[in-house]
């Protein structure tokens, strides 16, 4: 599904965050990335949407070089098979939830009825039936991540990236928000790369793995 | 449904969405837009009426006629008459007498005292101008060769309350004649005042005996009409002037052409404003939503599908305002003629009611320029937002880095140096076209280079503050030195309507105080006396001239005789003024420039002539230069080989009566060369103790005293300074509207940057600031940047000042003036500016530190 092969990647002011990285993701597997702050996740889930690229090294998404692609091409690659989680929600304020979920699909020039249809019944299944009218501000932040997942989820893309997905969420919301990203990408067949300093939120992927500055690697243990 | 229903889907969306959450910046934006276009498209449509309504009112005085004959003077002698007739080529010649007679009673209003009569042959008109053709009474059909009937049109008998039979009184230099009115015209354009009589009774009750107007010709079929126009301007000589309608038309689109297209270019400043709002209310909206354009690239927008959608909302904003405006525009082109008759205060087409259309191309352009401008208000921030890196704009903190383009300084001192250099180009086609140019780029210049002096400037005071305590202005400076393109869309809305307002007070102070200054100067006298008040009927005789010098009291009196010459027949008539003037000090009575010859050096072989400015730019009548004059005895046609007399330039005076030019000569050279012995003015010197209301009780006694009108210079400056300011008043309205949207977009400016602030005076609140902390520290940063804006305001508005006194003017209307500072007024305009603008920004920040800001640092955006 990705492929990452010696990928280099200086931050502008000149400071080194990868050297050498090289991982591949197989279809269906959900891992978790945990890390020191500065040590280049954010960075690495940028460079495989395609949103920055490599000083050096390749991604490979499904055979395909992301970083050789344009930009125009990049963007479609992303808008079909990639789906987003941020920290920081990133729910448009002025349209209704049913059209903030809508979004990836209009983006994939699904008809706007079917779309509609579909963002009310992703929405019932993170928890929201009933509430495709309402705005963003009539919700919580618990809430506002469910639409976010919704959104991520809806077009039935091959990838998920999550980063820091709980970072704004207390515990038991954050665990209820973990475990729909996990249930959404299993049973929707995708892969995932949830970005956390969650121990407990990396717990709920299939596995963890730690990067340093020496690159990728496995964490201890692997909670289900 | 299409892929590509999908995505409009989407884009409705999203523009459905900001412009529901954000009316009121968008209603601001829009009605900026609709107010420059309807001021633009109101004022080209009130100019074309009244200029196409002005024109055919010119032309059907012309009839049907191929070639006109004229004098160079305004009559002729007759006897050329015959000489034409006879002419092979004409099948017909048609003489006419058309004169300005002035109106007793209805002096109060100098512009609108006169009636034109035209004194026609009957039979000929009838072929040739049959719609001025009187229609009398079916049983009086003789009315029409009268010696005492006059036909009226409808707008004449309206304008003077007369009716079919009524008596008309008029005057002819100090004599009151009566008509009787005969009747109506067979056809006149709506408004046009005109009266007609028999041409033989004309010339006899305006003792015009012998002399003609013009000659309108109809040609023979089948002759060549430029060739036979070549031959008889050649065979007449250089005293008459053979000329077609389009030379008419000409002649009248030139006397009003600058003046037309500076009212137009005001409306065009407004809108400039216009567009500058939309560019500040798209940049500062382009930034707030900065993350949720990186979202939706994140997300799978391409970036041309990003920048289609921002430059969509853009036209949408412009569409609107612009089909706003016109409607707006085409409302009060409307409201303004029926009130004002489409003159504006110029004078320039009164005496004609135009009619309102619609021009459908004019509206086209318009349109186009409000969304030209809109788009081009859209198209930076929209090409910044569609090449930012989406994983970087998603991070907040990043909005000021958006607009890090408008601190390069590089474009801003381009466009200022093109401004100077286009300032000092030459006129084109006789319009300052350079002057606005660099207008324009001195403005623009000068905007786009308030970023980098506002970031320099503030960065000082704030290192200057960081010596001194308190916290609200070291907040307010830290944010205005740090975010400095973002204070820079405000302080562009500031710099922008108040450099405009500055630029045009001075402008009109300087004018109006060069006018005040010239009237003293050339109305020297005590008391000036005249006939009845305009016209070309007035006059004083010798005799009478002597009993006027006889008033007691009297020191010095000088008589003035006045009138026109045509030197090129598509441009308006030279006003020719004979009176004594001192050869050895000229400048005693003349306002003369720097150019004039020194008095010893005048040859004694020409005759010395002084000038206007307008002279020196329209015909190269500089000083010094030998030129001919088409003065002389008027005698039979074609002229008997008469050596005429030499005229040399002795020196330039400065009018700002007569734009198309002037002409002044000694009385007694003119009466040597003419043998005309009368005169139209008279300005008496009082013995010292004698009071003017003496010596007009006096001459009121005289036979022909009430014919006379008398003013103080007094008078006759409070009268041309009404005239002059009655002229600027459409000027005060435009220079209003653009303060208004100056305003606005310092309204908008503020409110976009503290609705994008939200968050930040949520944490504000959180860490420990009172509301009201917050808006004293947004109250500070309004007044700054306005204290700033009005600063640079005042600096650029002075530079285009400049370029207005000494470029536009002299290039538009041929004169010179001095240039003069209204401190006072511009100083309430800033005060006033000061607080508005420190208002706006506190009303602006009371909504953003509500309880919703508080919660909007846990939101996301």
């Amino acid at each position: 599904m990705l492929e990452l092969r010696n990928i280099d990647k200086a931050y502008a002011g000149g400071r080194q965050v990868l050297t050498s990285l090289s991982y591949l993701l197989q279809p269906g597997e959900y891992v978790a990335i945990m890390g020191e702050s500065g040590v280049g996740k954010s960075t690495l889930l940028n460079l495989i949407a395609g949103l920055d690229s490599p000083d050096r090294g390749e991604i490979l998404i499904n055979g395909t070089a992301i970083s050789s692609l344009s930009d125009n091409a990049a963007t479609r690659l992303r808008r079909k098979e990639f789906g987003f989680v941020f920290q920081a929600f990133h729910i448009l304020p002025h349209l209704t939830l049913r059209q903030n979920v809508a979004l990836p699909l209009l983006l994939n020039d699904a008809a706007v009825k079917h779309a509609e249809e579909r963002a009310e019944r992703m929405l019932g299944a993170v928890g929201l039936p009933g509430r495709a009218g309402d705005f963003p501000r009539q919700l919580s932040g618990g809430e506002l991540q469910r639409v976010a997942i919704a959104r991520a989820l809806v077009h039935r893309p091959a990838l998920i990236l999550a980063d820091e997905p709980t970072g704004n969420l207390d515990p038991d919301t954050a665990h209820e928000i973990l475990m729909l990203i996990r249930q959404e990408i299993k049973e929707n067949g995708a892969s995932g790369i949830l970005v956390t300093h969650s121990h407990a939120a990396a717990a709920t992927a299939d596995r963890t793995l730690l990067l340093t500055k020496e690159g990728l690697s496995p964490a201890a243990q692997r909670i289900k | 449904m299409t892929a590509s229903s999908s995505r409009s889907t989407l884009g409705l969306w999203l523009l459905s969405g900001e412009w529901r959450a954000h009316r009121l910046q968008i209603a601001v934006a829009i009605c900026a837009i609709a107010l420059g276009v309807a001021l633009g498209f109101a004022v080209h449509l009130i100019n074309a009426a009244a200029f196409n309504e002005f024109s055919a009112a010119a032309r059907s005085l012309s009839g049907q006629s191929d070639l006109q004959v004229r004098g160079v003077q305004s009559t002729f002698d007759e006897s050329l008459y015959p000489l034409l007739a006879q002419r092979p080529e004409i099948e017909l010649a048609n003489p006419v007498l058309e004169l300005d007679v002035a109106i007793p009673g209805n002096s109060g209003d100098r512009r609108n005292a006169t009636l034109k009569i035209l004194g026609l042959d009957i039979f000929r008109a009838a072929i040739i101008s049959p719609d001025v053709i009187g229609i009398p009474d079916e049983d009086r059909l003789f009315d029409m060769l009268e010696d005492d009937a006059i036909f009226l049109s409808p707008a004449a008998m309206g304008w003077l309350k007369v009716k079919r039979g009524d008596t008309l009184q008029l005057r002819v230099g100090t004599q009151a004649i009566k008509l009787r009115v005969a009747g109506g015209l067979v056809r006149t354009r709506a408004g046009q005042r005109l009266g007609v009589m028999d041409i033989g009774a004309a010339q006899w009750r305006f003792q015009r005996l012998g002399q003609l107007s013009r000659i309108e010709l109809k040609l023979v079929r089948g002759i060549d009409h430029d060739r036979f126009k070549t031959a008889l301007a050649r065979d007449l000589g250089e005293r008459y002037l053979v000329t077609e309608t389009a030379d008419q038309e000409a002649r009248v689109a030139n006397m009003s052409r600058a003046y037309r297209v500076n009212l137009n270019m005001l409306a065009l400043v407004a809108l400039f404003t216009g567009a500058f709002l939309v560019f500040s209310t798209q940049a500062l909206s382009i930034v707030r939503r900065r993350s949720q354009f990186a979202l939706l690239r994140v997300i799978g927008w391409t970036r041309q599908q990003l920048l289609r959608q921002i430059l969509l909302e853009g036209a949408l904003l412009g569409s609107l305002g612009s089909l706003l405006g016109l409607g707006l525009g085409y409302l009060a082109a409307a409201g303004a003629i029926y009130v004002f008759g489409g003159d504006l205060g110029s004078g320039f087409f009164s005496g004609v009611k135009p009619r309102l259309h619609f021009d459908s191309l004019a509206a086209s352009v318009f349109f186009l320029l409000g969304l030209a401008v809109t788009l081009l208000g859209s198209a930076a921030p929209a090409a910044e937002a569609a090449k930012a890196k989406p994983a970087v704009a998603l991070k907040p903190g990043s909005e000021d880095t958006a607009l890090s383009r408008l601190a390069n300084p590089w474009p801003a001192l381009t466009c200022l140096g093109l401004g100077a250099l286009f300032a000092g180009l030459p006129p084109v086609f006789e319009l300052p076209v350079f002057g606005y140019l660099a207008i324009a780029l001195l403005l623009i210049g000068g905007i786009a280079l308030m970023p980098r002096l506002s970031a320099s400037i503030f960065s000082m005071l704030l290192s200057m503050m960081r010596r001194m305590s308190g916290t609200l202005p070291a907040l307010a400076l830290a944010r205005l030195a740090n975010a400095p393109n973002q204070a820079a869309i405000a302080l562009g809305g500031i710099v922008s309507s108040f450099s405009l307002v500055v630029a045009m007070a001075i402008m009109v102070a300087s004018f109006r105080v060069s006018v005040d200054d010239w009237l003293r100067h050339i109305l020297p006298a005590d008391l000036y006396v005249q006939t009845t008040a305009a016209g070309d009927a007035r006059g004083l005789y010798p005799e009478e001239m002597k009993s006027i010098a006889a008033a007691p009291g009297v020191s010095r009196i000088d008589f003035f005789r006045s009138s026109q010459i045509m030197l090129d027949p598509a441009r308006p008539a030279v006003a020719l003024t004979a009176r004594p003037i001192d050869l050895t000090d000229p400048a005693s009575i003349l306002p003369l420039t720097a150019d004039v010859m020194e008095p010893s050096l005048l040859p004694e072989d020409a005759i010395p002539i002084w000038v206007s400015e307008a002279m020196v730019d329209l015909y190269g009548f500089k000083a010094g230069t030998r030129v001919d004059l088409p003065l002389g005895a008027p005698g039979p046609a074609p002229s008997s080989g008469r050596t005429p007399p030499a005229f040399i330039v002795a020196g330039v005076w400065r009018d700002y009566g007569r734009q198309f030019g002037a002409i002044q000569m000694r009385l007694s050279d003119y009466r040597a060369l003419t043998g005309d012995q009368k005169v139209n003015d008279a300005a008496l010197w009082l013995e010292s103790g004698v009071k003017p209301e003496q010596v007009i009780t006096w001459l009121k006694r005289l036979p022909f005293g009430e014919a006379l009108e008398f003013s103080t210079p007094g008078e006759i400056r409070t009268l041309s300074l009404n005239i002059f300011d009655r002229s600027f008043a459409v000027t005060y309205l435009l220079e209003g509207v653009a303060i208004i949207i100056g305003l606005s977009g310092v309204a908008a400016s503020f409110s976009a940057q503290t609705l994008a602030r939200a968050r930040e005076f949520g944490i504000l609140r959180h860490i420990g600031m009172t509301r009201g902390q917050i808006l004293g520290m947004l109250g500070m940063e309004g007044a700054c940047l306005t204290a700033l804006g009005i600063m640079f305001g005042s600096m650029i508005g002075w530079c285009i000042s400049l370029i207005l006194v000494f470029i536009v003017n002299p290039q538009s209307f041929h004169w010179t003036m001095q240039m003069s500072l209204p401190w006072r007024g511009l100083a309430a305009v800033a005060l006033t500016l000061l607080a508005l603008a420190s208002l706006t920004a506190l009303m602006s920040g009371r909504h953003a530190v509500s309880g919703k800001a508080v919660r909007a640092v846990r939101e996301d955006w």
